[in-house]
Formats: structure tokens, C-alpha cells, sequence
């Protein structure tokens, strides 16, 4: 409730100025989440193959950059995004 | 800021292009710096190259990095039918990286692919480059139909109608929109993340310096700019790994297309 208000008058003071930097954070913090967990998914996944498997670390380490490439991309646009918002 | 005068363009010029078609900025003298060392180092390091023992600093450079890009990155994704995209592959990977690092180079300090008309260019070249291929080695009506409708296996015909009318559109849009698109995006939002944290640290390190009682946790700050400058330049030099193994891995993916 207290953070309502707080928004509220901030919002109040300069009205989409407020809201645009609110907005971005929420894009932002947003976009990371899925992308977050993807990444640790694989990683995790990469160590545990090449600690069963040492003599393939060198496959599987070229394999777990590609898979964080395609995981963090929705984590870029999200940033992207954040920085094309303008109010 | 300045280097020889010209001026880094402002982070709100992200979206905006520069002033002019021949407005040079700092950014254009890094990449033409990135231009001309990609050509020295492989211009004065093959010169000698029918001696069968390698020396000189620039020779070993070359050659190890041309091995480098020949089984790192083609061996593990083309195979040997990729070879010959070696010089592609080699100079793309070798341009990012030259204009990726300057942004840990002292008295430089700015990485030219945070801002996204080259890393754009990069990416549509390699965008031309996997969709000839493909038309050339599986034909145009094949080469369309293989990257939208990718195979199911076993299926009643009602369920892959149905697949189709969802995986086709998807397909359509990730092979030939969203890819050049995350290329860009990947390379330059990377670098331009990277080139705020280490202005975001160097400019908290001097405010608390500047400060009376805070100078006590001024070199927490500035531990962490010097930690986050090695790691720049990981990411300096796996971003353009990274760009470089997915030019080769679409191009496989247009040469040798699922069964």
C-alpha cells in the first residue's frame, strides 16, 4: 500500500517519466527470468555430461555456447526492449 | 570522452543512426582499426608461408588461429564439407573480436559492436550467405520446404495437418526472420551490457572517491571494475566464437538438411 502511494506520487510528479523507468525494470527483470533457468538448465546438464564423460568435454562444451546463444537471446531482447521504450 | 577528437556517440543514440553518412565517430575509427588489423595479421603472417617451421609472433598467430577456427569451430559443426568456408569464417571471427576488445584497450575503452549498424551488416551477410547455400545445394522448392515443414516421423495424417498448421508459421519465422535478428541482437546487446557495467563500476569508484567518508568501500567498487574487465575479455572473445559457430551451424544446417 505504501509502495502504491509512493508510485502513485511519483507518477503524479512527472507522469510518464516515472512509469517509463517502472516499465523498463519490469521488461528487463521479466525477459531474464525463463532465459535464467534455460541457462543454469544447461550448464548443469554440460557439467554433468562432461564429468561422466571427461574424453567428450571438448563436444560438449562447443554444443552447451550454443545452447546458452539460442537460451540468452530472449534475455537480450528483453534488454533491447527495455532501452526502445521511451515515454 | 574523446580519442583524436571524435566523440563516443551517447547511449541514447542506440536507436538513432549517426549524423550523416560520412559522420565519423569513434566508433568508425575502431572498426577501421578492427579492418586493419584483421588484414595485417594474415597479410604479414602467411608471407613465409612455404617455411616449414613456423616463427615470428605474427606467423604462429596466424597459423594457430586459422587451426583454431579449422577445428573448433568447422570441424565440430560442418565436417569436412565446410572448408571451404574457412576464409569467410576466419575473417568474421577475427573482425569481431578486434572490435570487441578495444573496449577493454585503456585509453579506448568502447567495443565498436555496441552499436548495432556493423554487427546488423555482419548478420545479414552470413542471412545471404546460408539461404544461397542452400537454394544451391537442395534447390529452391526444396531448400523452402525442408527448413518450414521439418520431418515428423510416424504419424496419422490428421496429426500432422495439425502439426504443420503450428510448426510451419514457427519455423517460417525463426529460420529466416528471427535469425539475422538474433545475431544482431546477440552480438551487440552483449557488448553494449558489458560496456555499461564497466562505465557503470569506473564512474561508482570515482563518485566514491570523490566523496569524503565513502573513500573506505571506493575499492570494493573498483575490485570489482578490475574483475568484471577480465571478464570482458571472455565475453569479448566468446561472442565472436559464438557468432562465428552459428554462421557455420546455419550454413550446415542449409547444407545437410534433417532427413
Amino acid at each position: 500500500m505504501v509502495m502504491l502511494h509512493l508510485l502513485l506520487a511519483a507518477a503524479a510528479a512527472d507522469p510518464t517519466k516515472g512509469l517509463t523507468a517502472i516499465g523498463r525494470g519490469i521488461v528487463y527483470g521479466a525477459a531474464a527470468i525463463g532465459p535464467g533457468i534455460g541457462i543454469g538448465l544447461v550448464v548443469g546438464n554440460a557439467i554433468t555430461a562432461m564429468a561422466r564423460q571427461p574424453e567428450s568435454a571438448g563436444t560438449v562444451r562447443t554444443t552447451m555456447f550454443l545452447g546458452i546463444a539460442f537460451t540468452e537471446a530472449l534475455a537480450l531482447f528483453g534488454f533491447v526492449l527495455a532501452f526502445i521504450i521511451s515515454g | 570522452m574523446s580519442l583524436l577528437g571524435v566523440d563516443v556517440p551517447p547511449v541514447s543514440h542506440v536507436t538513432i543512426w549517426g549524423s550523416g553518412p560520412l559522420g565519423i565517430n569513434k566508433t568508425v575509427v575502431i572498426y577501421l582499426f578492427a579492418l586493419i588489423a584483421t588484414v595485417a595479421v594474415f597479410y604479414f603472417g602467411t608471407r613465409k608461408k612455404d617455411a616449414l617451421v613456423p616463427s615470428g609472433i605474427l606467423q604462429n598467430t596466424a597459423e594457430s588461429s586459422i587451426g583454431f577456427v579449422r577445428n573448433q569451430i568447422i570441424m565440430q559443426t560442418m565436417g569436412v564439407d565446410g572448408l571451404g568456408y574457412l576464409p569467410y569464417l576466419a575473417t568474421l571471427f577475427f573482425f569481431i573480436f578486434f572490435s570487441n576488445i578495444t573496449e577493454i584497450l585503456p585509453g579506448v575503452q568502447f567495443p565498436a559492436n555496441a552499436r548495432f549498424g556493423v554487427p546488423l551488416v555482419l548478420a545479414l551477410l552470413t542471412w545471404i550467405i546460408f539461404n544461397v547455400v542452400g537454394i544451391k545445394r537442395q534447390g529452391p522448392g526444396h531448400y523452402f520446404v525442408n527448413s518450414v515443414f521439418p520431418p515428423l516421423g510416424d504419424m496419422p495424417l490428421v496429426g500432422k495437418i495439425a502439426m504443420y498448421a503450428l510448426l510451419a508459421p514457427i519455423e517460417f519465422l525463426s529460420t529466416f526472420i528471427i535469425r539475422p535478428f538474433s545475431l544482431m541482437v546477440r552480438l551487440f546487446a552483449n557488448m553494449l551490457a558489458g560496456h555499461l557495467i564497466l562505465t557503470t563500476f569506473a564512474v561508482l569508484t570515482a563518485a566514491l572517491w570523490a566523496a569524503k567518508i565513502t573513500v573506505i568501500i571506493a575499492p570494493l567498487s573498483f575490485a570489482l571494475l578490475v574483475a568484471m574487465t577480465g571478464f570482458e575479455v571472455l565475453v569479448s572473445f566468446l561472442q565472436a566464437f559464438i557468432f562465428a559457430i552459428l554462421t557455420a551451424v546455419y550454413i550446415d544446417i542449409s547444407m545437410h538438411p534433417a532427413h
